[in-house]
């Protein structure tokens, strides 16, 4: 074969690859639903898995959220003060933090924390053989591994999500109440003048799209990990970037069809 | 020490015409394999020959491109899910890893299969269960361990209680000995004797490891490129006239 002969073969082979990948997660993704629909269900270990999400993430959203509700509200200030409308900053943040940043933020850490570990955690059984070990003693591992960690991020991401709101408020209500001494039911009664059922609605819909999105794509590179331990950093790695992408895709079409739904 | 072969009529694992290929690559071609009740058949062979992927075949981990495995009466090929399951809780698989869940401790190692098979069993049981289990395997005492803290040696011992917890009928041994010093590899060789004693199971032992195949098995046959050139008992097959068969036996060092 000559170079550009190779080079063509190479391309269509890359191409073959990236479409068999597509394909492959797609059929992933309709496993799951066949999996979780039908018994034996883990309950326990979907508990056991949504105290590992939650609980130990709660620390890392706690400090995240809090710091985005003081320096969002400081960074807002500036420009509302030349208008002279800092009344407006109760109302700003709920909007900003309930409708966009709380779930958007809970996602990409979890994208971060959750994601990479679930990755990192299936590729390594993978490679020491613990997932055919299941397989062998009559387990179905896609049952207790995948549908277990898939459940449980849906579940439990939303809630971090609520979580990470509530303290970004209570961030940028201290911060409002020390510069402005306006009081606690005031900051709330503003911050949620603005927020819509539908602002609710769809912050909660897409906190589940966002743990689905995370726990599958974190599930399915370990799930499907090569290459000994390199795989294991691979897989990981991996689910970071294509959790991450993904959550910033979905929100933007959420945005979208949320705002065409608030026009109607 | 030679083990006698006592070979019964009905095979509890029977194989014929077995294929397997990778992409391009030819890995089982034509394989025909017998295993009897209570015997226990070493095959040996290079790495990379395929004797891994015979057990996995055997077990349903791997599917065939062509051929028959029957085992226990069923063939592999055409079982459903819960059949292929039922077939394998008959079936133990001992890893050539060991494959320990790593982020549970001895005690839930040994545990989860059987509480995940038999959700009806009370605590009780289960502890029964477990504690006949290591005795078997002579590591009572690491109990609570986690697997990280445990030697290789060790870590097989747990991998085949594990295995046990379950009462198979056939164990499957994937190089049982490899990566263990002389002493430790002769330890477990006796207590893969001492499993076929006491459970009367019948074993497939994959190795490259003469002296487990000697003192553990009662026949042996040799894989390579594909095929079993020569079965026999350990005597027969070391007295070959095949000089791929000899070059393997002349390479290693039996204890």
């Amino acid at each position: 074969m000559n170079e550009i002969g190779e080079r063509k073969y190479l391309i269509s082979k890359g191409i073959d690859q990236y479409f068999e990948g597509i394909f492959k997660f797609y059929a992933f993704i309709l496993r799951f639903f066949g999996a979780s629909l039908t018994p034996p269900f883990h309950f326990r270990e979907i508990i056991n898995q949504s105290y590992e999400i939650g609980i130990k993430s709660l620390s890392l959203i706690s400090v995240t959220g809090f710091i985005i509700g003081v320096v969002f509200t400081k960074q807002s200030r500036p420009p509302l003060e030349n208008f002279g409308a800092t009344a407006w900053l109760p109302s700003l943040m709920g909007i900003a933090i309930v409708r966009a940043l709380g779930p958007l933020l809970t996602a990409l850490i979890c994208a971060g924390k959750v994601g990479s570990s679930i990755g990192a955690e299936l590729s390594s059984m993978k490679v020491t053989e613990q997932i055919e070990a299941m397989e062998v003693s009559a387990i179905n591992p896609f049952k207790y591994l995948v549908v277990t960690r898939v459940i449980a991020t849906t579940l439990t991401i939303p809630l971090l999500a609520f979580y990470c709101s509530f303290i970004g408020l209570v961030g940028s209500y201290l911060n409002v109440h020390s510069n402005e001494t306006t009081s606690l039911i005031i900051f709330v009664k503003k911050a949620f003048s603005q927020i819509s059922f539908l602002d609710l609605f769809s912050a909660v819909i897409k906190s589940f799209i966002y743990g689905f999105t995370i726990g599958i794509i974190g599930c399915f590179k370990g799930f499907n990990a090569t290459q000994g331990t390199r795989g294991v950093g691979k897989a990981a790695n991996q689910t970071v970037v294509l959790a991450m992408f993904l959550v910033f895709l979905e929100e933007i079409v959420i945005v979208q069809i949320s705002n065409w739904v608030r026009d109607i | 020490m030679e083990k006698n072969s006592e070979v019964k009529a009905e095979p509890v694992i029977s194989i014929k015409g077995l294929h397997k290929s990778f992409d391009e690559l030819n890995v089982l071609q034509g394989i025909d394999l017998e295993l009897f009740k209570s015997e226990n058949v070493a095959i040996l062979g290079r790495s990379g020959s395929g004797k891994s992927v015979l057990i996995k075949i055997i077990v349903g981990l791997l599917m065939p491109d062509a051929g028959e495995v029957t085992v226990l009466g069923k063939q592999i090929n055409g079982l459903k899910p819960k059949e292929l399951d039922a077939l394998r809780l008959r079936i133990g698989f001992s890893f050539q890893s060991s494959a320990l869940y790593d982020s549970m401790d001895v005690y839930q190692n040994l545990a989860f299969p059987l509480t995940m098979n038999s959700k009806k069993l009370s605590k009780k049981e289960v502890d029964a269960a477990v504690e006949e289990a290591l005795e078997a395997v002579g590591l009572q005492d690491k109990i609570h361990e986690m697997p990280a803290e445990l030697s290789g040696g060790q870590r097989k011992r747990i991998g085949i209680a594990r295995t046990l917890i379950l009462k198979p009928e056939i164990m499957l041994y994937d190089e049982p000995t490899s990566g263990l010093d002389p002493i430790t590899c002769a330890e477990i060789n006796e207590l893969i004797n001492e499993v076929q004693e006491k459970y009367n199971t019948s074993s497939i032992i994959i190795t490259h490891d003469l002296t487990c195949a000697r003192n553990t098995c009662s026949r042996i046959a040799m894989l390579i490129d594909g095929q079993f050139l020569q079965t026999g008992t350990f005597e027969e097959v070391s007295k070959t006239t095949d000089e791929r068969i000899k070059g393997f036996f002349n390479y290693n060092f039996i204890h």
